[in-house]
């Protein structure tokens, strides 16, 4: 009796404490398709008709339910990669390199490996090499940044941006020659097709969504359990509370940083790679842009938390998803997505809006990132 | 700033150059190329120098501003927006359409750096978080509107971007006219003069940068303004001890930022080339805030350390030029992808501090509470 009593307790604990945190970035979203909801109109279109259209092209049928999810997919990993390092007290600007690297790297395994060889290698040897070698360039990408950060104090906000635009200068070079699809009809700058053996096998018959997908998932508990769960997590937590206390407390604040820097690298490149062995099986230049920004949104908007940035990926993927749909509903261009986006993230960050706007009091949680310049 | 950082400055620079002068100079005399590339520098550098300026009002009053990219584009959008608007909707004169046009960039400027104000200063936001919503809320802004306003159904041009009102003027400072008796008849000499003449060409956004330089310097460093404004960066709560209103400094400082961010987004757009693509803006803000770092927090020193990234932008554009002549062991400066890194590697390689550390003001990027 008394236990059950306790449990009973403890699970209305567990949903206050849910709804809770989710209190804010609701209303933040609410208040977002709001302010969306009124541009719309200004702009002389209709705001109900674009979201019933938002909301049948990316949950109104099985093949828009695949579509979401296989643009959730890179999304659930890219959060995760920035809500990592936020976790760690590290701004990670630079998924959208990370993610290029990694698909490069990836694309690079899986198209030329076989013919370096000679012959062909069974799924089992190369899908994990692909998949590896494109999570190892992400990190790496990301760990150039980390060590400065760690032993020169250069900023990582500038630095990971810097590397955006080395990742996208050379992965231009390289997709606009030694890599590029030589194929007669091509002149994009993209990659071949990688080989069947590199590829990730779609989840369902006729649908895109791929095993891919269920990774994503399982990544984000292994990201939860490393945080909570792990003495590396319980560091990289210590180090992003107060980096003054993890280093009385013996905590090695630079490996740490590197470290952080290193795994949200890799889950960012773990984005491209997935893309490229699940999805498109290839690398195209343009595809990486614009990641990095929503991965930072979905990270803020699922408070850092992994549960958390999944379900904001699938909302972001869901608009990106349904926005084709409705632009063919309301002829609203499809941009019109980033600025509701936009204006989630606003709402999020800015939680005292939110709360201003709502009167919902403060419980006096806030994230600290600006810490100086260093230089 | 120092020497060391003034001396560093002008050997990249020297270097740069001397890249050029050795490769072009088969076919062109390196008189010419030098100021062709000097002029290309000053030119390029107008935004850099502008964001940086704008870096170093907020953060000496404490706000530390990664959204200038952002202001940037918005205004480069709005200024060009509005110059068309005036142009061909209301049919004003191109001259005064693209007047205007530089107007509507600064307000654009103002009214984001409003929003980081509001953010940062009265609901205390983390600012580089602000700063992040102000850059992604302008590529979402800008492109929404762009695409709606011109392409988009209803739109009132149809569906296709119109005529636009041209770029501002070069203003031409009369040096050869006056200095011509010098040469006498010597042709060559006049011929130099003509070149260096065209350094000092410059447009009206470049012209007014580098006064905005020195003016800015006068007032941070001798002025009772500028002495408040670091005091509120430095020591918010010793500079409210003595009376000074710092939630006030620092909202007229980071809107001032604003103003000046907006100015360089009008570069874009009405100064350097009459269209608006999305993106454009290209990371300059970020770069413009390297340059702030470098240059210690100070105009001058900002300035410099611009001149440095501009100079970088016209070795790309100079490689350009002069590509059929690089010789075979230097191929790779063909490729334009690999010159382009220049700027990318030199900002990362200054703010490791090799070349010295810099201090920024002591209260930089912390909220005030009273």
């Amino acid at each position: 009796m008394q236990s059950e009593k306790q449990s009973n307790s403890l699970t209305r604990q567990v949903i206050q404490s849910i709804s809770d945190a989710s209190l804010v970035p609701f209303l933040a979203i609410l208040t977002a398709v709001v302010v969306g909801g009124v541009i719309i109109a200004f702009v002389g279109g209709d705001p109900l008709l674009a979201y019933r259209g938002l909301i049948q092209g990316s949950f109104g049928s099985t093949k828009a339910l695949s579509e979401t999810a296989v643009w959730a997919t890179p999304y659930i990993f890219a959060g995760l990669a920035v809500a990592l390092a936020f976790k760690g007290g590290l701004f990670n600007i630079g998924a959208e390199g990370q993610l290029a690297v990694g698909a490069v790297a990836s694309s690079l395994i899986g198209y030329a490996l076989p013919e370096w060889l000679g012959y062909d290698l069974p799924a089992i040897i190369h899908l994990p090499l692909a998949i590896i070698f494109g999570i190892l360039m992400g990190g790496l990408w990301a760990g150039i940044v980390g060590w400065l950060k760690a032993y020169t104090g250069g900023h990582e906000v500038i630095n990971t941006i810097m590397m955006n635009y080395i990742a996208l200068n050379t992965t231009s070079f390289l997709l606009n020659g030694v890599m590029k699809d030589r194929s007669p009809t091509n002149v994009i700058a993209r990659t071949p097709l990688i080989a069947d053996s590199a590829r990730i096998p779609p989840l369902f018959e006729g649908l895109r969504v791929h095993w891919g997908f269920i990774l994503a998932l399982l990544v984000a508990f292994l990201i939860w359990w490393l945080l909570n769960k792990t003495t590396l997590g319980f560091q990289i937590r210590t180090v992003g509370l107060n980096p003054d206390a993890a280093k009385y407390a013996g905590i090695n604040v630079k490996r740490i940083i590197i470290l952080t820097m290193v795994l949200s690298g890799m889950l960012a490149g773990m984005a491209g790679t997935i893309e490229v062995t699940g999805l498109n099986y290839r690398h195209e230049l343009g595809f990486s842009i614009g990641y990095g920004y929503d991965a930072i949104a979905i990270a803020l908007l699922g408070k850092s938390h992994p549960l958390g940035v999944v379900l904001s990926a699938f909302l972001f993927a869901a608009m990106r998803n349904g926005a084709t749909r409705m632009q063919f509903l309301t002829q609203m261009p499809v941009d019109l997505i980033s600025m509701l986006q936009a204006f989630i993230l606003l709402f999020v960050a800015a939680d005292a809006i939110v709360r201003y706007i709502y009167r919902i009091k403060s419980k006096g949680e806030r994230v600290v990132l600006t810490r100086g310049w260093g230089g | 700033m120092d020497w060391k950082r003034f001396g560093f400055i002008a050997l990249i620079i020297i270097v740069l150059f001397g890249t050029v002068v050795m490769i072009g100079q088969v076919k062109q005399p390196p008189i010419l190329i030098i100021t062709s590339m000097l002029a290309t520098t000053i030119a390029v550098a107008t935004p850099l120098t502008l964001g940086a300026l704008s870096g170093v009002y907020c953060e000496r009053a404490g706000v530390v501003n990664i959204g200038i990219e952002g202001m940037m584009l918005t205004a480069a959008f709005f200024g060009w927006l509005g110059a068309i608007y005036m142009f061909n909707v209301f049919g004003r004169d191109a001259g005064l359409s693209i007047a205007l046009g530089v107007f509507f960039a600064i307000l654009s400027g103002l009214l984001m750096a409003l929003l980081h104000a509001v953010l940062s200063i009265t609901f205390k936001v983390d600012q580089i978080i602000g700063g992040t919503v102000i850059n992604i809320l302008a590529v979402g802004l800008t492109g929404f509107l762009n695409r709606q306003l011109f392409f988009g159904k209803g739109s009132v041009f149809g569906g296709s971007v119109p005529g636009s009102p041209g770029v501002l003027p070069t203003i031409h400072i009369p040096l050869t006219e006056i200095f011509t008796p010098i040469c006498g008849a010597s042709a060559s000499c006049l011929q130099n003069l003509i070149a260096i003449n065209r350094v000092f060409d410059q447009k009206p956004i470049a012209i007014s940068a580098i006064l905005l330089v020195f003016f800015s310097h006068y007032v941070l460093f001798n002025t009772r303004w500028g002495l408040r404004t670091r005091a509120v960066g430095e020591h918010p709560k010793a500079a409210d001890t003595v009376g000074i209103n710092v939630v006030k400094m620092r909202y007229l400082n980071v809107l001032i930022g604003g103003m000046f961010a907006g100015l360089a987004g009008a570069y874009f757009t009405i100064e350097s080339v009459p269209s608006f693509e999305p993106l454009l803006t290209n990371g300059r803000g970020f770069i413009s805030l390297a340059a702030m770092i470098f240059g210690n927090w100070t105009p001058i020193g900002a300035w410099a350390a611009s001149l440095v990234f501009g100079a970088s932008q016209a070795l790309l554009i100079n490689m350009q030029i002069f590509r059929d002549v690089i010789p075979p062991q230097w191929s790779f400066l063909q490729e334009s992808y690999i010159v382009g890194l220049t700027p990318y590697i030199l900002t990362m390689f200054i703010l490791t501090g090799i070349i010295g550390k810099t201090t920024p003001p002591a209260a930089d990027g912390v909220p005030y509470e009273k």
